[in-house]
């Protein structure tokens, strides 16, 4: 399991467990952090899972761009919530150890 | 205070549970569900769960923390077999009796089962629940030849996992093309090529008579004479509504689903429905009714429902979108292209990545993108704003359709 942390829209912060191997919108949605709506379910869909992921994390947890398929950045970049430099849409963003502790804010517009 | 009982622990029956605590309610709330498992995502079972990609801790839609934390009574295994709406009482099948004083039906819909002789043989396979899923998962590593009857989603998002893993795939559609019923036949023909080039066989316009075998499936028999070799038949042939329940209470019933308005409420003040079992107004188009199998229509209308249950309202109005991922094709929709009048393609469809744009009376109704998230995202955006695209302008794929109109 990893700790990781969401601040949501209201500036709330909400510390949970994640499986290794889950991603972490998945995690927020099992543990009802708010704001997290993940419309899709994970497939790429919608950007109703955007956070900003913390600076001090964007390294270890990767940009979208860094994908092979580039369906992740033209989501994010049609967002309702501006796209920022750490922006990832987290059902994409796959729980490994290294990222025990992971911080983020979920976006205030999910679309 | 008795509460509201939850008639189906699916997606939408969880999403009506969770909205009445959004919104504040504080009495009980119990959803039950027939299945031994607590809400999942459906949609994987036909293609991420059955590629191996996803496991049934991973579709399960809330941790059972979550459940508890929110007091939502999770009765499971366990069907509502019978509703007394005067005196507030539904009893199970294992004769549970829960009290309510509003009731919210997501029965859900059951598989449509092939009428045909040698249909209840060992190998003939449906995919609507866990159970379904899990026993054809077990079976496939043995099999070699997978025969697919029904070329809707379903059917078509499965023959794919079963073609990716290496199977002999044919899928027999009775209409002369593929998913005929939501797409237009531009879009069909290339779901067809797309099948074909990966080395699965179409065989259209033909219905299956029999299948054949002794003990197990060996094959199945058409209409043509013809048998189609078969270790596993997998049929995918469309749902229909449970409304037993409903039929029951006496609701309004309409092309055998329940009737609600676009509060998800139905002919009886003290019930609410909402999901697959619903025929409903088109949320963009009101006077139309329409029924929607998908997970934004059971999210959407399940929160309307958990509004009419507090005695608020808040119509579902949103733009309806779908998707169906087959092999590396990313299918995206948005609006409901039934009644189109014109169709324009955008791209080519032999690149695998175009869109589909339908047109009535001139505005733009709904999109298909296959492989093009940017278009479906802004068109299920401009949909939502009333907006239209003009149909002479959209042809050009290199042009973004955000460029041709302000939002």
């Amino acid at each position: 399991m990893a700790r990781i942390v969401f601040v949501d829209p209201k500036g709330v912060s909400h510390e949970v467990q994640g499986a290794i191997g889950a991603t972490v919108m998945d995690t927020a949605v099992k543990n009802g952090v708010p704001g997290i709506v993940a419309e899709c379910g994970g497939f790429l869909s919608c950007a109703s899972c955007h956070v900003y992921v913390d600076d001090a994390w964007i390294d270890r947890v990767g940009r979208p761009e860094d994908a092979d398929d580039p369906t992740e950045a033209e989501i994010l970049d049609d967002a309702m919530a501006e796209c920022q430099p750490g922006s990832r849409l987290s059902c994409q963003v796959v729980i490994t150890e290294e990222l025990d502790g992971l911080l983020v804010r979920v976006s205030p517009e999910q679309f | 205070m008795p509460g509201v009982v939850i008639v189906g622990a699916c997606q939408a029956g969880a999403q009506t549970a969770v909205s009445l605590r959004e919104l504040g309610y504080e009495g009980t709330v119990t959803l039950v569900g027939a299945e031994p498992s607590s809400p999942y995502a459906r949609p994987p079972l036909s293609k991420a769960y059955l590629a191996g990609a996803a496991t049934a801790e991973s579709l399960s839609l809330r941790n059972a923390s979550f459940y508890e934390a929110q007091r939502i009574d999770l009765v499971l295994g366990d069907r509502v077999v019978d509703v007394d709406l005067d005196g507030g009482c539904a009893t199970t099948d294992s004769g549970r009796r829960l009290p309510f004083d509003r009731l919210a039906l997501t029965t859900g819909a059951r598989v449509m089962r092939l009428p045909v002789p040698g249909a209840d043989l060992d190998g003939v396979l449906y995919l609507r629940d866990l159970a379904d899923a899990d026993r054809l998962a077990a079976l496939l590593p043995a099999a070699r030849s997978v025969v697919v009857v029904g070329g809707g989603f379903i059917g078509l998002e499965a023959a794919a996992v079963c073609r990716a893993k290496g199977k002999d795939v044919t899928v027999v559609e009775m209409l002369p093309r593929l998913v005929a019923r939501a797409v237009a036949p531009e879009v069909s023909a290339f779901y067809q090529q797309a099948h074909e080039r990966r080395g699965t066989r179409v065989c259209l316009g033909r219905t299956v008579t029999e299948i054949v075998g002794q003990e197990g499936v060996s094959g199945v028999r058409l209409d043509d004479g013809s048998e189609l070799p078969a270790d596993l038949v997998l049929v995918g042939i469309g749902v229909r509504p449970r409304v037993e329940l409903a039929e029951q209470m006496g609701l309004e019933l309409r092309q055998g689903a329940v009737v609600v308005d676009q509060c998800a409420r139905t002919s009886d003040p003290r019930v609410v429905a909402a999901g697959d079992c619903t025929l409903l107004p088109h949320p963009l188009d009101p006077g139309v009714m329409v029924r929607l199998e998908s997970v934004q229509n059971a999210v959407d209308q399940a929160k309307a429902a958990a509004a009419s249950l507090l005695g608020l309202e808040q119509p579902y109005c949103s733009v309806p979108w779908f998707w169906s991922d087959q092999d590396d094709l990313k299918l995206q929709i948005a609006g409901l292209s039934t009644g189109y009048e014109e169709v324009v393609v955008r791209g080519e469809p032999d690149s695998e990545r175009f869109s589909a744009l339908y047109y009535r009376a001139g505005r733009l109704i709904a999109i298909d993108c296959v492989n093009r998230t940017a278009d479906y995202l802004f068109v299920r955006r401009l949909l939502g704003a009333g907006g239209t695209l003009p149909a002479d302008l959209v042809s050009d794929a290199d042009v973004p359709l955000k460029s041709l109109v302000d939002v």
